[in-house]
């Protein structure tokens, strides 16, 4: 049932999106949100919805997997709709009670929708075909320059691979506690609202408990191998770009003047 | 009163690329009262195995029988399954939570909605059964020990009072003593209960000495499924599996070659004791 979670995992297989350099990747991620909301109709988001189609489709990863990973913002999602459709003024189309749905609450609820539902994905497609590793790597040379102003930035892409690192870790471990307590005849789906909170606890306290046993057990790991921050460490394999990736580069600068032109201008 | 495995497939991350059998045509029958050991080494299918059994996982196809009635009927009461065959997990860390060890045993006879009365006295039962002393009941469960620990777990399932109980690696990270000790006291739940035991090991020697038939499992497969005497006779087949026959075996056979008037088939060390005692006359 946890498997289901597909936010921040990696899925391994071999494509072209995956064999990127993580650089390229997080730009591209970057930039399509930039482009979502940027772009202001719906031909717009027709370019975007293009472009990440073929990103899903190049990545070899099953679009049922990706879509799996929604349902877990399905009601994050339907609020924003809720609100969306409700509460913007405008010129009403249909008024009930004390309620009213203008057409321009219709337009933003589903601009909305559509937002949400691409940055997740787009998101997760980054995650999806780039290890933990690599993402970090990435991220550590993207924001280099900001070691300039002092900030961490190798002790935050440190702690962001570590966290992506661990969540298929906890989430297999929270799938065996929790079955552990199933079969001790816990029950966590039915009940009060209440009473599904009480129910957690046989499932929290185990878990917090082999998540700190964890964290100290990789301290320890971690201090024996003498690691004691970035200063002065070398890369393994570092980071260089390939055509594909200048390539790739390309086509995203393409697509960001495409889509704003589309999205802005043209219509 | 039994479980029956009829033609059951698991397949894992059904749909994704990391699709992969995890169980392939498993047809079993336990009776009452057996006391069986579950073989294979690790990702072999013996967890999935179990897990079946008492409703966690659902076959993607084929059907577990427990007295008859389909468990995965949606009418089937997985509650009452689960609280007729028990399972103790490998790590006693997944089940553990209460701020005392007399608390934790009784979550499981409270789940099943009996009054508070019948749920301590069976919590003192079961921990008297599983012999934890005394004055270890009132102690965060978190200090103690491996193995008191694990007494807790199996006592935290036994308070269930259920007719087929299933522990996966219950001896896992102990030390020789502790393995013992668990080992004499599930043993003695058998026997003294009377219900029917499922010991999930990796290790034949842990099992050999107690139980009366084997299953052995391999990549998903049911490899062997037959009395201890008859599965370490195939102890070549055993070791091209990546598993071994208890050492006990090895030393028989080894004397049975060099000509000495042993029975071969010894499996426990007491037979084994007896058999060369008698081919050296001393008995």
């Amino acid at each position: 049932m946890l498997r289901d979670i597909t936010l921040g995992q990696y899925y391994r297989t071999d494509s072209v999106i995956h064999r990127l350099d993580p650089r390229v990747k997080l730009v591209a991620t970057f930039i399509f949100i930039i482009s979502l909301f940027v772009v202001k109709n719906f031909w717009g988001y027709l370019i975007a919805g293009v472009f990440l189609a073929v990103c899903i489709k190049l990545s070899n990863v099953p679009p049922k997997f990706i879509f799996k990973g929604m349902k877990t913002i399905f009601f994050l999602l339907l609020l924003t709709m809720v609100f969306n459709l409700f509460l913007t003024p405008g010129t009403a189309l249909v008024s009930f009670w004390k309620f009213t749905i203008t057409y321009e609450g219709l337009k933003m609820a589903s601009m909305m929708a559509i937002r949400l539902v691409f940055l997740i994905t787009g998101s997760s497609i980054m995650t999806l075909t780039t290890t933990p590793n690599n993402l970090t790597d990435g991220m550590e040379s993207v924001l280099g320059p900001l070691k300039k102003i002092r900030v961490p930035v190798h002790e935050i892409s440190m702690m962001m691979s570590i966290a992506l690192r661990f969540i298929p870790i906890l989430l297999e471990e929270t799938d065996k506690i929790m079955k552990a307590q199933m079969a001790r005849g816990a029950d966590f789906e039915s009940g009060s609202l209440i009473k599904r909170a009480k129910s957690l606890v046989p499932l929290l306290v185990p878990l917090f408990i082999s998540a700190f046993r964890r964290a100290m057990d990789l301290a320890m790991a971690m201090e024996a191998r003498c690691y004691r921050g970035g200063e002065g460490r070398t890369k393994m394999k570092p980071l260089i770009y390939q055509k594909r990736d200048r390539i790739a580069y390309g086509v995203l600068y393409t697509y960001l003047i495409v889509a704003i032109a589309v999205g802005r201008i043209l219509f | 009163m039994s479980l029956i495995l009829d033609h059951v497939n698991y397949i894992y991350d059904e749909d994704t690329a990391m699709a992969h059998p995890a169980l392939i045509d498993v047809n079993l029958q336990i009776p009452d009262g057996q006391f069986i050991g579950l073989i294979g080494h690790t990702g072999s299918g013996k967890s999935t195995l179990v897990q079946h059994l008492n409703g966690l996982e659902t076959p993607t196809s084929g059907a577990v029988y427990f007295n008859g009635e389909d468990i995965s009927d949606p009418d089937f009461d997985k509650k009452d399954l689960r609280s007729k065959v028990g399972l103790v997990f490998q790590y006693p860390e997944h089940q553990l939570f209460e701020t005392d060890c007399f608390k934790d045993v009784c979550f499981g006879p409270k789940n099943l909605g009996l009054s508070q009365k019948e749920v301590e006295l069976r919590a003192y039962e079961a921990l008297k059964m599983v012999g934890f002393p005394d004055e270890y009941f009132y102690q965060s469960p978190f200090e103690l020990s491996g193995g008191q620990k694990r007494r807790v777990a199996i006592a935290g399932v036994i308070a269930m009072k259920p007719e087929v109980l299933i522990l996966d690696e219950p001896t896992a990270g102990l030390d020789p003593k502790g393995r013992e000790d668990i080992l004499g006291l599930i043993k003695k739940l058998h026997d003294e209960m009377g219900i029917t035991v499922i010991l999930v090991s990796h290790s034949m020697d842990d099992v050999a000495d107690y139980v009366e038939r084997i299953i052995v499992m391999n990549k998903g497969r049911v490899a062997f499924d037959d009395t201890p005497v008859n599965v370490f006779a195939h102890y070549k087949e055993l070791e091209e599996i990546g598993l071994a026959a208890p050492q006990v075996t090895y030393v028989m056979q080894e004397l049975a070659k060099a000509g000495f008037d042993v029975n071969a088939q010894a499996t426990t060390l007491e037979q084994a004791k007896n058999e060369i005692l008698k081919a050296f006359g001393r008995c």
